[in-house]
């Protein structure tokens, strides 16, 4: 197995709270990742090291490493732009844009243009028209929602439902063609039939892309995951297969939490 | 002792009368200018010269003057009040620097227009030599409608989601990109509604114009931003303070403050109009 995300000795402060404490996590390319623990563990913390959304949070110290594809993506010379373009994020709450669902995928696409050319002489364009529309097309289709859309690409997607809309802040992320793909608790806001649409949808994605899903729902973890990992008062107790998390987990601390005797 | 539906019944009629009041207040004083200055209004009143020591003819130039300092006050105020604005929100929300200047902003707002009258004498007209003019008064106006234009536009970008923010991070945006294409556009019909209170609340003042350049009576319209103008406001003042015969002028004074409500009236009936047209295209 190759490693998409390789975590050494990771340490998150927001000020002076210590939210992070020391986290080494191998995770695999292609794998379904999920991290469980109870509230306030610093599971999301650790998942916004990864695309370095915890950059935006004022007060916010990220220490140690987060490798991606065997690169460090705190280097000074790695544009943060460029970590975030490879690495797709759905959040807790489906946050569409108050757009057309067509403009919602299509953002990330125009953003970012083409680039094109060869012996060091890349340049960028615009997206053609039709290259965009495939795109949109392809996102949608990736993210089971084309068929239900594909009549009325021009409505904002804030009219869709919670699931829908979900599915398409994930055929959003897919547009900008990411390597890996962090799901937030992408499930917590939305109903059990639209969960088992996203779930299904989540392992279906591992084909293609490296998969981490932060989620409190244990149940969740058990479906869809190949690997767990619990988070414990912002340490990393205990990872490994999530058969073996779930029936032999190895620490008093993990058997208590999934047995329900905490958290 | 009252029941609790008594007492739900006293509460709801006390906060109803308090919002008729509002529209009460309205009503009253739309009607006393109509009935007081309509008999008065005429095309010639709208588009003559003064005459007469403003006694006859028209109010063509105090108009026009109001009409150029409104434009001047929304070319100057607000596109700085809105890029501060953005700079308060995205790039110093919860700093030592964004307190000092929130607090700024806060104080500057109460400042009498008095003040801002002499602060643009001194600079304005004195200091950098603009005279008294149409660019003095409307620099002056400016400045002073910038606290309430900045605090409208940082509310209106502040109230745009977090959530909306991060989802155009996470798709690789930069921050100015994020600004630009997200958070500015659904801003937008909030910023209008700054726009409606700075430019009324400018194109109403009288005392900071009394300082930077206001002429009492015009028989021209101002041709350059260096010339004295008319102005709506002060016209009502003088009519009601200045005239030598106050009997005569009386209707005068309703008529123009009409014109005066109509301007403005019809500025924010444009403002209102774009407003809508953004709410409508961002649904929530």
């Amino acid at each position: 197995m190759t490693i998409a995300i390789h975590t050494d000795d990771l340490h998150v402060y927001f000020d002076r709270n210590h939210a992070l404490k020391g986290v080494g996590m191998d995770i695999e390319m292609n794998q379904v990742t999920a991290i469980i623990g109870p509230s306030g563990c610093g599971k999301s913390t650790f998942l916004r090291c990864i695309n370095r959304m915890n950059d935006l949070i004022p007060g916010c110290v990220v220490k140690g490493r987060v490798m991606v594809n065997g690169q460090d993506v705190n280097a000074d010379e790695v544009d943060v732009v460029d970590v975030r373009r490879r690495i797709g994020m759905v959040f807790q709450k489906p946050n569409p844009f108050p757009k057309s669902i067509y403009e919602n995928v299509a953002y990330g696409p125009r953003l970012h243009g083409v680039l094109e050319g060869a012996n060091g002489k890349m340049r960028r364009r615009k997206h053609a028209k039709a290259e965009l529309d495939a795109i949109v097309e392809r996102s949608l289709r990736r993210a089971a929602l084309w068929d239900e859309v594909k009549d009325r690409l021009d409505k904002s997607g804030t009219s869709l439902s919670g699931g829908q809309q979900q599915r398409l802040c994930i055929a959003r992320t897919l547009a900008v063609d990411p390597e890996i793909i962090l799901f937030d608790e992408p499930c917590s806001a939305l109903d059990p039939i639209a969960t088992a649409k996203i779930e299904d949808l989540l392992v279906d994605l591992k084909e293609d892309y490296t998969v981490v899903i932060v989620t409190h729902n244990m149940q969740q973890a058990a479906r869809i995951s190949d690997r767990t990992a619990f988070f414990y008062l912002g340490e990393l107790i205990e990872m490994g297969e999530t058969k073996q998390i779930f029936e032999r987990p190895q620490k008093e601390l993990t058997e208590q939490y999934i047995t329900g005797r905490m958290g | 002792m009252l029941g609790r539906k008594a007492k739900e019944a006293v509460a709801f009629t006390l906060f109803r009368g308090c919002a008729l009041l509002v529209v009460l207040a309205l009503a009253v004083i739309l009607g006393y200018i109509l009935t007081g200055g309509l008999e008065r209004m005429s095309v010639e009143f709208l588009t003559g010269m003064p005459r007469r020591a403003n006694t006859q003819g028209g109010i063509l130039p105090a108009i026009v003057g109001t009409f150029y300092l409104m434009l001047i006050v929304l070319a100057i105020s607000v596109p700085i009040g809105v890029m501060a604005a953005i700079y308060l929100v995205e790039y110093e929300q919860s700093s030592w620097m964004g307190r000092v200047f929130r607090l700024a902003v806060y104080n500057l707002a109460g400042v009498p227009s008095i003040v801002y009258g002499l602060l643009g004498l001194g600079i304005f007209v004195a200091y950098l030599g603009f005279g008294f003019s149409l660019l003095s008064a409307g620099l002056t106006l400016s400045i002073m409608t910038l606290p309430l234009m900045i605090s409208s536009a940082r509310e209106a970008i502040a109230a745009v989601p977090g959530a909306v923010r991060e989802a155009s991070y996470a798709l690789g945006a930069t921050k100015w990109q994020t600004i630009r294409h997200h958070v500015l556009p659904y801003a937008l019909p909030g910023i209008f509604t700054g726009i409606i209170l700075s430019v009324s609340r400018a194109a109403g003042e009288t005392a900071p114009l009394m300082l930077t350049g206001v002429a009492m009576s015009l028989q021209r319209l101002p041709d350059n931003l260096f010339d004295s103008f008319m102005a709506l406001p002060y016209h009502v003042f003088y009519m009601a303070t200045q005239s030598s015969d106050l009997q005569a002028t009386r209707p005068i004074q309703y008529a123009t403050a009409l014109v005066l409500l109509l301007l403005v009236l019809g500025m924010n009936l444009f403002a209102i109009v774009l407003r809508k047209r953004y709410r409508d295209k961002y649904r929530w």
